[in-house]
Formats: C-alpha cells, structure tokens, sequence
C-alpha cells in the first residue's frame, strides 16, 4: 500500500531570465515503514519536489498528483493543507540554525505546532509532550533545556530538536531534506541512527533528501536519482550501488570520497549542473557524459527498465558501501530498476570492464548511427543482448 | 533579565551623571573664553544699576568666583536636597529637586520645566507611537504585497516623506485643514489633563507632521527586513508547521524584522526631540525647544542646563526602555 505517491510532477517558476523549470515530469512513491532516497546535485530538483508536495514553494507553477493517503496535495486547498503540513507530512531542513525561530524558546516553537493541530491540548499538556519528545530525540534534562533558545543548543541538539518537532504529531511521512549537509561527521551518524530508530519506532515512511550516497547507502530502501529535473535512475538502494546504470549515477558513486575499489584519486564528474531556464536538448546529463552518442544530444531518453546481470563471483562492490559486508545484490526483474540514458541495459556496474563495454556501445551506436537513427524502439539494447 | 535591567540603570544614573558634568563645564568655560569676567556676568545679571555693592552681591548669590567643583557641587545639592541662595541679607531656600533660577525672570528653573516638557514630550512620544505603528504596518504590506499598486504608491510616499522638512509639511497642513477645510482648529497646547481629547485634537497636526518624516523611513525599513526575513528558513518550517499565514507573517516573520527596528527607533529618539522642537516651533507651541533657545542666546544658563538635563534624562530614559525591549525581543541580547 503506497503511502504517497507522485505522478508525473512538474514545477516551474516564472523569472524575470525566463521559466525556470526546475521538475519536469517526475514520479515515485514511498510506503508505510520504508525510506526513499532521492539524490542529485543542487538543482537537480530534489527539494523543489517534496516543498512543492507541501505547498511551500510560492509562486510556482505546478501540475502533476501527488497521492497521499486517499487525497491530492497537489490540488489541495490551503485551510485542508495547512492540516497536513506538520501533522501528517513532518519535514526537516538541512541547517537547523536557521530554520528554528531564533527569537523563540525551542520548547515553545515545539507546543506552537502542538497547539496548532490540537487547539484543546493545554500549555502544559503540550509543554509535557514537547519535553517528552525532546527525551525522545536523546536531548539531556529535557525538562530543562525545553526552555532553551536555539543558540544554547548545540548543531547537532538543534536537528534533534528539529526531528522532536517534526515528530511530535506523529506524521505518517517525514522529508527530510540533507538533515545531516550542515553537521559534523560524528553528529550525521548520530542523526542517522535517530533517524533510523524513531522510524521503526513510530513506523514512518521516510523522504531523505541528500547529495550524499552514503546517507543514502545507510539509510534508504529506494533510490531516486535526479538529474536537471528529472529521474536519471529509479533503483533498490543495492542494485544502485552494485548495478548502476546511468552514467550520472556512476559518477557520483566514482566520486564519494572513501569509496572502496576506486582508487587513490576521487573521480569528478566534469562540468556543471544544467541551466534549469535553458535546458541543453536531448539528454539533460549528455553535455558532461563521457559516453555520449549522438542520439543523445537530440532525443532525451525515457525512464526504461533495466535488466541486470547476476553479479560475478568474488566480484567487489563499488560504491560507498562502509564495511563492504552486505549481501549480495538482491536482483530484482520487477521493473524497480529503471534508467534514462540510451546505453545498452546490459552496461551496469562500475568496473572497468562494464567502462569499456559502454564506451564500445556508444562507439557502436554512433557508427551505425546513419542507419539506425530511425528504428527507434528497441534498440540499442537489442543488438548487445 | 533581572541583572540586565539593573546593569543598564547604573549606566544610565552614570550616564546623567556624565551629562550634567559636560553641560556644566561647557557653561561654565564658555564667558572664560569668550574673555568675559565675572563682573561682566554679574553686572548683565544686575541690568541697569551697576553698583560695586550690586556686583559683589551677585557674585556671591551665584557664586561666580567659586571654582569649578564647588559650583557643581552646589548645583548637584540643589537637585537632591535643595540649597539656599542668599542675596546680601535675604535669602531664598530653593527645595529639591532645586535646578537654580532664571537669570532672566529669576523664575525656577524646575518649574519652567514642568511647565514646557510635557508640550514637547507629548509631541515627541504620540508622534512617535504613530509612526511605529503606521511605518509597521505599511512596510509590512508593502513587503507582502511587493510590486503592487499599494507598494509602489506607499514607496513613493515614503520618498516624499523622507524628502519634504517638517516645516513645509508642517505649514501646508495647517493651511489646508485648519484654513481651506477647517476640519481642525489652528494647534493650540491644551493640557492632557484639562481634556484628553482637546489635547489630542491640538496635537494631531504636530504628530502627523513629525511622524510623516519617519514613518516614511520605517515604512521603507520595516519592508525591507520583512522582505529578507520572510525569505528565511525558519519563515519555511513555521509554514512547514502547518500555522497559518497570518501566524506565519505576525508571529515568526514580523517579530524578526521588528528587532532591528527597535535598535534604530533606540537611536531615533535623539534625533525625535530635535524633530520636536523644529515641530512645536512649526506650530508655535512654547515647549522645551523655545525655553533652549532662550536660555542660550539670553546666556542663562541654569535654563539652558536645565533643558538639557531634562532631554539627556528623556533620551536616556527612552533608550533604556528600548534597550530593555530588545532584551525582551532578541534573547541572543541578555548574553551580551
């Protein structure tokens, strides 16, 4: 039963430079209990997507569903939205200094949002639950420190603080949008570990919003991958690490630091994130891909699924697997491996050799590219199967 | 917050006290260097019957040979348990809180006071109050409602306001509403305590005048914090919260644009008495302003001192309000 799902969602904002188009056509869905992964660099439309399912972009031009639980925020009217913001959709932002009120008592900011959604609870019926929250999130002598202004908390107390208010109404689904970006190391473990436990705890579906694979490789069942405002690769967070396909997703696992097989030197990806007002034609990723083919640069390639070969014995994961002591890829042929990029779906994984394989089919398909422009379709994965 | 209050008492008791000092010694060197003697003070004081008795008699009534301390000295006495001046034989005992007499009209000082700073005060502060409220509200719409016909119109407003001086907004209200329109009667100081709504009625003009000028700053101010704040990431988790806008604006968005406006109103209220007395002149009202003026061409100076103890005592008066306000605004403050 999918708690939220999102179809074919598209935002834009109207600017003075012209329409930015920030999320064009994107799908995914999250149930009860699990955790979607949604990553890319900054503005791949990662935040705009789940801010715009809450309302909070201003200004901006959307069209698309967004189900949840029975209803469509997308179409929502304010008064019914504002009921679901905080009580039944939590969210949680990237740097917890600056988006608690600075003027404001941490436990009030918590009992305004109580009090809220709950006009018959009383102040201190309210007071208690916020200090039990703060408990909750593993802030010391909450009691004590409910009192506390934002600036006595410490970085990693304030986003334990942001999580208690984000779940002191027990919503069914939580964003969190790079929770940990603005924390330290040791503290984004912390977090992680919270996070992981209130959600069993209180059986939340989860959004985690980053640009770090390894949040993602702790935390997600699911992986969406963005690129320029669309999916660039829906996966199992395993078959993503062991099984990439786009070459966007295989440059960002190349390029996380501490990833075990690649090396000494990180591996970045070349050039910059699209502009999102003058979007570069065909594929959006084919201006910084290392095997583009020419069809790429005209025709932007479908979401297509992608059928994965079992894993060679004693084969090493790449990615930013810590431990490296997973199991092995649980290869699923159900349709959540899904790709946008013309390369031959036989071409996943991240050694060398998969390298060179997709280097040849982009050779392959730009040399027959006179004659097989127009059978589209099928191919090009038709020929290399 | 307690400790922070009374810290800030005993920097303003020290900081009157630094005032009196000052002034003191302004007066006091002043006739020293214009080169004028102190019979040259003492025989202005007589007037017309210069006698060597009349001269050494005023000398030593205001003590014009003491030195330095010991005149301030006795004038710092005269305020907390009064002092005696005494003119050859007679003597006039002058009760705390003693500021001296009038060189001029031999009037006491104190009484003058009470007699003129509730004319400015009462122009100072209601202009004030109007035009925190009005320059709030309007920046606050403007922010809002940013690029509308409501926003430009009360922007161009606002230049107008910060553009025209007092005095020429001052003489064409009168001319238009007490003698086109003769909605209202030409200004005239009525007491507050005679009857409110005269009182308020007279005044009207003074604080509309004043305030326009500021309120058109504030107005401009207001909009811009409001246009920052809104865009902060805490105006973001209190939508995120599910408050409503109104919430939203007043309570997360508005309270943060506010503390910035508090410290500068803090700095205002100096410039707000100097924009009182050009208004009480504009409107030919016999406040604190005229009596300053009076006190320094005519050199009378206990008048002159006076005054400016009386508007030092306001200012810092009012800072501390607004200091302890910020306090009770911005917690980050109480640390400091």
């Amino acid at each position: 039963m999918k708690l939220l799902e999102v179809r074919d969602l598209r935002v834009a904002f109207p600017t003075a430079d012209g329409v930015v188009r920030a999320v064009r056509g994107v799908s995914f869905s999250v149930e009860a209990g699990r955790t979607l992964g949604i990553v890319g660099e900054s503005g791949s439309g990662k935040s705009v997507s789940t801010q715009t399912l809450m309302g909070l972009t201003p200004g901006a031009q959307v069209s698309g569903e967004a189900w949840f639980d029975g209803q469509d925020l997308l179409a929502m009217p304010e008064r019914q939205m504002r009921r679901v913001r905080g009580a039944q959709i939590g969210m949680i932002f990237q740097d917890p200094l600056s988006s608690l009120h600075p003027h404001y008592k941490v436990g009030w900011q918590i009992v305004e949002m109580i009090r809220e959604h709950e006009p018959d609870t009383g102040k201190a019926a309210a007071r208690k639950r916020a200090v039990e929250m703060l408990g909750l999130v593993g802030i010391p002598q909450p009691d004590r420190r409910v009192d506390d202004y934002p600036h006595q908390f410490s970085g990693g107390m304030r986003q334990r603080a942001m999580i208690a208010m984000a779940l002191a109404l027990h919503p069914k689904l939580i964003i969190a949008d790079e929770p940990t970006t603005a924390l330290d190391a040791t503290v984004q473990m912390q977090i992680l570990d919270l996070m992981r436990r209130l959600q069993r705890e209180f059986d939340t579906a989860l959004i985690m919003i980053t640009h770090d694979l390894g949040v993602i490789a702790d935390m997600a069942d699911d992986v969406l991958v963005m690129y320029g405002g669309r999916e660039a690769e829906v996966a199992g967070r395993r078959t993503l690490y062991y099984r990439p396909h786009h070459p966007y997703t295989v440059g960002l696992l190349e390029s996380v630091p501490s990833a075990p097989g690649v090396g000494g030197r990180l591996k970045p990806i070349p050039g910059q994130p699209p502009s999102l007002i003058n979007l570069p034609s065909g594929c959006v990723f084919h201006p910084r891909c290392e095997y583009v083919m020419e069809r790429c640069r005209v025709d932007e390639p479908p979401l297509r699924e992608v059928v994965a070969t079992e894993p060679a014995p004693g084969e090493e994961p790449a990615g930013a697997l810590p431990g490296g002591d997973l199991p092995r890829v649980d290869l699923r042929r159900d349709g959540t491996h899904r790709s946008a990029c013309w390369l031959p779906h036989t071409a996943v994984g991240l050694d060398a050799g998969v390298a060179a394989a997709r280097r040849a089919a982009s050779e392959a398909a730009d040399a027959g590219a006179g004659a097989a422009e127009d059978a589209d379709g099928a191919e090009p994965e038709g020929g290399e199967r | 917050m307690i400790r922070y209050i009374i810290r800030r008492l005993l920097v303003a008791v020290l900081l009157l006290a630094i005032i009196s000092l000052v002034t003191f010694g302004i007066f006091f060197l002043l006739p020293k260097l214009a080169g004028q003697s102190t019979d040259d003070l003492a025989a202005r004081y007589l007037g017309r019957e210069v006698t060597p008795e009349g001269l050494a008699g005023v000398k030593a009534k205001l003590g014009l040979d003491d030195s330095f301390l010991v005149r301030y000295w006795h004038f710092i006495e005269g305020i907390f348990v009064g002092t005696d001046y005494k003119f050859g034989t007679s003597v006039t005992h002058c009760p705390a809180p003693c500021m001296g007499f009038s060189y001029r009209t031999n009037e006491p000082v104190f009484d003058l006071l009470l007699d003129r700073a509730p004319i400015t005060f009462s122009i100072a502060i209601g202009a004030a109050v109007l035009w925190l409220l009005a320059g709030v509200t309007i920046g606050v719409v403007s922010a809002l409602r940013r690029g509308s016909a409501f926003d430009r119109g009360a922007m161009s407003m606002a230049l107008a306001g910060v553009s025209l001086p007092m005095f020429f907004t001052g003489l064409v209200s009168i001319f238009l509403f007490c003698r086109q329109f003769k909605i209202l009667p030409t200004p005239r100081y009525e007491a507050f305590l005679g009857n409110p709504a005269t009182w308020a009625q007279n005044l009207i003009l003074p604080w509309v005048t004043l305030a326009f000028l500021y309120a058109a700053m504030y107005a401009r101010l207001t909009r811009a914090g409001m246009l920052e704040t809104m865009g902060e990431d805490y105006i973001r988790t209190a939508r995120a919260k599910g408050l409503p806008e109104r919430d939203v604006i007043v309570r997360h968005g508005l309270r943060s644009a506010l503390t910035p406006i508090i410290t500068i109103f803090g700095l205002d209220i100096g410039l707000l008495l100097g924009g009182a007395v050009i208004t009480e002149t504009t409107f030919s009202f016999a406040g604190l302003g005229q009596l300053m003026l009076q006190g320094i061409t005519r050199s009378d100076l206990p008048v002159a001192l006076g005054v400016t103890m009386a508007t030092g005592l306001f200012v810092i008066v009012a800072n501390l309000v607004v200091d302890i306000l910020y306090a009770v605004a911005d917690p980050r403050v109480r640390l400091a």
